[in-house]
């Protein structure tokens, strides 16, 4: 029974947050490494258009609250999201025409690229608090739960309760479907199938017939959906707030180099990487050692290795220790 | 000019940016529209003066290169000749300051790389010339890019003229040895059934056995009527095949000729063919 007891504890406070949040991480780190794979740099302004699409997709959400716009046990962000990726994307290709259209066209090192999308960075962190304002956001509704801790204990007669949220379900579900989605159009259709090409060798792309504007098009478009999806789930798991989301960026960067830069697969391993290290360091594991342990050995102190306000120290050192002995991520990415 | 971010210890962390596979190619400044000029060979860049920027040194001088269908072209000379670059001029990835690129009946020198590759130039570049990490297949797939009719016809002759990369088919290009990589190059550019072939050096840092290998597929593909006109350093070997010969130096035509009759004229053997 202890022993059921500590599996219990351990998915309900580690396994299922670390999932979640490690499928956030990965569709966050996706779009990073698409752009650094595609367009040659780090874009520093993705967790910010992370924000300005969960920011947009807020604004739908109240608007079909205040219609009386539900989706039942489902939350109506949902039904915002698609409005959400549409307005990013406009945002992403007008970015792109008045920011890094000219850089392109004189052919300028991809380090000036880094450095314009810092300053993107910051004008569209401007533009998300000047709209929203910087506090704290609500926008979830509908069903909290698919499994209630009290449910959970009384169908399983254990001490231990076990929450399923929605907004967990529901990241985990949408981060499959996005990622399946992803892997098929890029290693089956001719278009994605030219973005890779285009990844590969820009010259012999274009000696093909390939043509530059459209592959980069077409990122933008991919990378919005993305960074929407991504700031919507984390949002409705978490909670929205402007200031989160650029914080974000560190473990979503600490995710693509850990698996690879410019390798997909590698995005989504070094998400949950980063997640679950995140998780499992800051969880006080006082209870599951408790249920395992000799009554004896029980430990008096939380057994946190380290508190949850450093947490983001955790994809640092994971991104140090990555870059010091296996520089090009878990999987061969083209970084170094 | 100075580029400070092209200095070592500049722009160098790889986890920021990405510069692989980064465009190196410098289109000249075309843009304009072809014009028929019938007549005259099928690929014919005459006495074309120009240089690699507006203002810079002429790098040929009246240089003229011609091939007909069926016909198998090399340019040689010495190092620093101007081969590539008058390839390049061909190709349009040159300040031209003179002279004119006619192809199948059209005057196409005020055309960009992109839209001659449309008209029919396949082009083969010295180094980087396949996707390395797409497979065989991909690679002949993207060759065929501004296709859109059924390709597997192609596909099927390109690998029966290259057998290997049938067998290799679905095998990433980049873990091939350097012979079949020039095999994948070749094909890539076969693929959009080109009018004309053009390969910059396709023997460079292959062995000698290689080498004669490529060379009959290269006779091979000459044979199907599609002319192939190609820069070579290994002048002896590649103007025994060749139908048409042009010896550069310091980027004008020193000599021209059959394969034969240069590798006959004593003083193109003197000067450069080692006696």
């Amino acid at each position: 029974m202890d022993f059921l007891n500590a599996i219990v504890a351990l998915s309900n406070f580690v396994l299922i947050p670390a999932v979640a949040y490690g499928s956030q991480l990965a569709l966050g780190a996706l779009g990073v490494t698409l752009i650094y794979g595609i367009l040659r740099f780090s874009n520093f302004a993705h967790g910010d258009t992370m924000a300005f699409g969960a920011m947009v997709t807020i604004l739908f959400t109240w608007w079909f609250q205040s219609m009386g716009l539900h989706l039942g046990p489902l939350p109506t962000a949902l039904l915002a999201l698609p409005f959400g990726i549409l307005a990013t994307a406009a945002m992403m290709l007008a970015t792109d025409r008045v920011v890094y259209r000219f850089y392109r066209r004189v052919k300028a090192k991809p380090i000036v690229f880094v450095m314009a999308s810092i300053g993107v960075m910051f004008i569209m962190n401007g533009v998300v608090r000047f709209i929203i304002g910087p506090e704290e956001q609500s926008f979830a509704d509908g069903e909290r739960f698919i499994i209630s801790a009290r449910d959970f204990r009384d169908w399983s007669g254990l001490d231990e309760g076990l929450a399923f949220r929605t907004s967990q379900g529901i990241t985990i579900v949408t981060a499959v479907i996005v990622v399946a989605a992803l892997f098929w159009f890029l290693n089956n259709t001719r278009t994605g199938k030219s973005m890779r090409a285009f990844s590969d060798n820009e010259d012999l792309a274009l000696l093909s017939g390939i043509n530059p504007e459209r592959v980069v098009m077409i990122t933008w478009l991919i990378v919005a959906a993305l960074a929407t999806i991504a700031g919507v789930l984390y949002g409705l798991d978490k909670s929205f707030k402007p200031f989160t989301y650029f914080q974000l960026l560190l473990p979503i960067f600490a995710s693509a180099i850990v698996g690879g830069l410019g390798n997909p697969l590698g995005a989504i391993a070094g998400g949950f990487v980063i997640a679950f290290s995140e998780v499992t360091v800051t969880y006080a594991w006082k209870k599951v050692l408790g249920y395992l342990m000799p009554e004896s050995l029980e430990p008096s102190g939380l057994v946190q290795l380290v508190s949850t306000d450093y947490k983001f120290a955790v994809s640092f050192a994971i991104l140090v220790v990555v870059l010091l002995f296996k520089p090009t991520g878990l999987f061969k990415g083209k970084a170094v | 000019m100075s580029r400070p971010f092209d200095d070592k210890g500049y722009n160098r962390d790889a986890s920021i940016v990405n510069p692989k596979g980064q465009g190196e190619l410098t289109p000249g400044p075309q843009h304009g529209k072809a014009r028929p000029a019938p007549g005259g060979p099928f690929l014919i860049g005459e006495a074309m003066t120009g240089g690699y920027s507006k203002s810079g040194p002429d790098i040929l001088q009246t240089c003229t290169i011609a091939v007909d269908k069926g016909e198998i072209g090399v340019i040689v000379g010495p190092n620093g000749a101007g081969k590539s670059t008058a390839m390049r001029a061909l190709f349009g990835m040159l300040y031209l300051r003179g002279g004119s690129v006619r192809l199948d009946g059209e005057d196409i020198t005020e055309l960009t790389p992109q839209a001659r590759v449309v008209k029919g130039m396949g082009f083969v570049p010295q180094t980087h010339n396949i996707f390395t990490s797409m497979s065989v297949e991909e690679n002949l797939e993207m060759g065929a890019f501004i296709r859109k009719d059924d390709i597997r016809e192609t596909m099927e002759q390109v690998y029966d003229l290259f057998p290997i990369l049938r067998e290799k088919r679905n095998q990433p290009a980049g873990e091939l040895s350097g012979g079949q990589r020039q095999q994948v190059a070749v094909g890539r550019a076969l693929m959009t059934r080109p009018k004309v072939l053009m390969l910059d050096e396709p023997t460079a840092g292959v062995s000698p056995i290689v080498m004669d290998e490529l060379f009959d597929r290269i006779i091979e593909v000459a044979r199907t009527g599609l002319p192939v006109l190609m820069v070579e350093q290994n002048a002896r070997q590649a103007l025994e095949i060749a139908d048409k010969g042009y010896v550069l130096v310091q980027g004008a035509n020193a000599h021209t000729g059959t394969g034969k009759d240069l590798l006959a004229d004593p003083e193109v053997r003197q000067s450069f063919l080692g006696g």
